[in-house]
């Protein structure tokens, strides 16, 4: 019945589209006759491949050109060719670990951020998820329920999940009121600059756990039951079980969690966008909201100054990139690229 | 609870409690406050009145103060519990109130009016749900229309992607010919540049064809999703040729073979990339940020963050807009979620 139902109501959804289709067989039929089968490739690829085209190749394609221009004006015909005085401007710097040395010292700002960002985040979100999915792999009740416990915030839109958090963390927050219950002072997660890095960290990881989680199950399950079967029989001790067999047949995808996690960790942006703006300060300005910050938003506005900085940026990801293609043989991830 | 119980004592194997039959049960424990608790927090936050909100330590459940008709007086009076001189208590109502002094009536005899200081009386309150944090952003402000358009975003980005998907799928996964590679080439290399690298000159091209500030402008640059062509691809390729060969002995056109043959075999794959595809529209938020400037056309997400922005944050407002930005995206969990943890550990797409 309920099959009976989900079919009928699939069908109403594609009628409409069903009878398009067939209005536009005998039109695509002369077509063919006129074009031969080669034409009707191209017919298949154009739709596809010219909105690929101009809104992500052309982009990319003109991004190099824009990081070599500067003014306010917003077409490229328009733009002063200043060459690569807009890396410079970047690069420039007494000494690197010191932003405030630097000619543009907000995006060294941003730059360490991001790494710390990208360190702490990636560490603590990899190190929870392979215990998630270790713990899910065991033999439970209703693991279904459990597994959604976990996979539930990784649909929530971040800015969901950036004024959850944020109405938690508030100085008047449940958070706080919690801490006083328990005799500890309250404190302000979002406004002091150690605890507001820490927050973007905590909601980043509490949003994405459950995505990697189930990768790493899915790979957990691929084990070979026998091979733990083997194991108990000549009395090998669990800790052994697990660093010899559990952790060397999961690190394909243990390895391509940790470049897809990585990937998302340099552009981290909504969530900590909406939880904390950035600040206090510049405590939580990260890469992707300094890009977008310089291009749009700030009064000094330097569309050219962003170009570069987000070429710059696409460059470590592309380095990250091919890695994961290198390890992604296995994988096969789709789910959660774009 | 003998179920709970049961589950909670159940043992690995053996009858000893091993160290790793605790940590499960405490990183379980822990997964459900920490996961579901903030939702919850949330939906039961958004049912607050003002008032409630800005209590602390704040109260687990919604209330809303009781109030009463008194005759003499127009509005409905909201109702206290006094302590009066002589040690009974009594419930009153407010009449009106002078700095900390309110002056208090007896709601069965108005005529009674008594002067008390407001820290002398707590606010008589019930368990109630401040309806009204739904209906006025909705019905009075933009909200209803933000819905609108990411309903519109949503549906029409999910439909394009979907035919132009599949149409180039088929293309790369049923024919030969020369350059197929190349484009295969150029489309996994791709799939992988995010939005962020991108940003500045896409908007130029956006404003360059006249779509900046409209909906179109947010659908186009997401539709051709090089992960889509690809689970697409993927799919297509374990479809025989034979079906195609013999379809074409009966003069069935290219067209035909699309929509009638392969479309209906590929339908898992589209299911799940359907799925994939309303919810990351509905959840996008970066490009909508950028593109859409205007009130009339922004989305949920863009709307609500330009709304938690303001200088004077209206929570009971927010709380409410995020439960309604939430629903969609868990019906889908809750009805789908087997298809989406399929697609992603990939088994069911391969």
């Amino acid at each position: 019945m309920a099959a009976r139902l989900k079919q009928m109501a699939g069908a109403a959804a594609v009628a409409p589209l069903a009878l398009l289709a067939r209005a536009l067989d005998p039109p695509l039929r002369a077509v063919q006759r006129v074009a031969g089968q080669g034409g009707m490739i191209t017919f298949f690829l154009v739709p596809n491949m010219a909105i690929f085209g101009i809104f992500v190749l052309l982009p990319l394609c003109i991004n190099f050109v824009y990081s070599m221009t500067a003014g306010p004006e917003l077409f490229l015909a328009q733009r002063d060719w200043v060459g690569g005085a807009q890396y410079a401007k970047l690069l420039d710097c007494e000494d690197y670990t010191r932003p405030a040395t630097c000619d543009e010292d907000l995006f060294w700002t941003a730059v360490w951020n991001t790494a710390r960002f990208v360190l702490v985040q990636v560490t603590l979100l990899v190190v929870c998820a392979t215990v998630t999915a270790l713990i899910l792999n065991r033999e439970l009740r209703a693991r279904g329920f459990w597994r959604a416990v976990f996979f539930f915030p990784v649909l929530l839109s971040p800015v969901v999940v950036g004024l959850i958090w944020r109405w938690i963390l508030q100085r008047d927050g449940i958070l706080n009121a919690a801490m006083l219950d328990l005799g500890l002072d309250p404190v302000n997660w979002l406004i002091e600059r150690g605890w507001a890095f820490a927050a973007t960290v905590g909601v980043t990881i509490w949003a994405h756990l459950g995505f990697y989680a189930l990768i790493l199950l899915a790979g957990l399950q691929a084990i070979p039951r026998d091979l733990y079967e083997a194991a108990e029989m000549d009395g090998t001790r669990p800790a052994r079980v697990f660093w010899r067999i559990t952790l060397p047949l999961l690190m394909p995808n243990l390895l391509v969690v940790i470049v897809l996690a990585l990937i998302r960790a340099v552009q981290v942006f909504d969530e900590a966008f909406v939880l904390t703006g950035g600040g206090p300060g510049t405590a939580t300005l990260y890469m992707t909201q300094y890009i977008y910050e310089v291009g749009f938003a700030s009064l000094l506005k330097n569309p050219g100054l962003a170009a570069a900085a987000s070429i710059l940026m696409g460059g470590v990801l592309v380095v990250l990139t091919l890695l994961q293609l290198g390890l992604g043989r296995r994988g096969e991830l789709k789910g959660k690229a774009r | 609870m003998s179920r709970v119980a049961a589950f909670l004592t159940r043992r690995r194997g053996g009858d000893r409690w091993h160290w790793t039959d605790v940590v499960t049960v405490l990183w379980l424990g822990a997964g459900v406050i920490l996961m579901f608790g903030p939702a919850v927090w949330l939906v039961l936050s958004s049912l607050k009145t003002p008032a409630g909100l800005a209590e602390f330590p704040p109260t687990l459940l919604p209330y809303t103060a009781e109030t009463v008709v008194v005759e003499g007086y127009d509005k409905p009076l909201p109702l206290f519990t006094v302590t009066r001189e002589d040690g009974t208590e009594a419930v009153l109502a407010e009449a009106r109130r002078v700095g900390t002094v309110a002056q208090m009536v007896d709601p069965a005899n108005p005529d009674d009016t008594l002067r008390v200081n407001i820290a002398e009386r707590t606010p008589v309150r019930a368990v109630g749900f401040a309806w009204e944090n739904y209906t006025q952003p909705l019905v009075e402000r933009n909200f209803f229309l933000y819905a609108q358009n990411s309903v519109f975003v949503t549906v029409m980005a999910t439909i394009i992607t979907l035919v132009t998907n599949s149409m180039a799928a088929f293309a790369l996964s049923k024919y030969q010919f020369r350059g197929r590679s190349a484009v295969l080439i150029l489309i996994v290399a791709t799939l992988m540049i995010p939005l962020s690298v991108i940003l500045v000159p896409l908007f130029s091209i956006i404003s360059a064809t006249g779509l900046f500030n409209t909906l179109w402008g947010v659908i186009l640059p997401t539709v051709a999703t090089p992960t889509g062509v690809f689970l697409l691809r993927q799919y297509m390729l374990t479809i025989p040729d034979e079906i195609i060969e013999a379809a074409r002995m009966d003069h069935a056109s290219e067209w035909q073979i699309y929509w009638r043959i392969v479309l209906p075999l590929t339908a898992p794959a589209l299911a799940v990339l359907a799925i994939f595809s309303v919810v990351w529209r509905w959840n996008d938020f970066l490009w909508p940020l950028v593109v859409l400037s205007r009130q009339d056309v922004y989305t949920l997400q863009v709307g609500l963050n330009a709304y938690a922005g303001e200088l004077n944050v209206q929570w009971h407002f927010i709380l409410a807009m995020t439960v309604v930005t939430m629903i969609p995206v868990v019906l889908v969990f809750v009805f789908l979620q087997r298809f989406i943890t399929a697609g992603i550990a990939g088994t069911g797409v391969k």
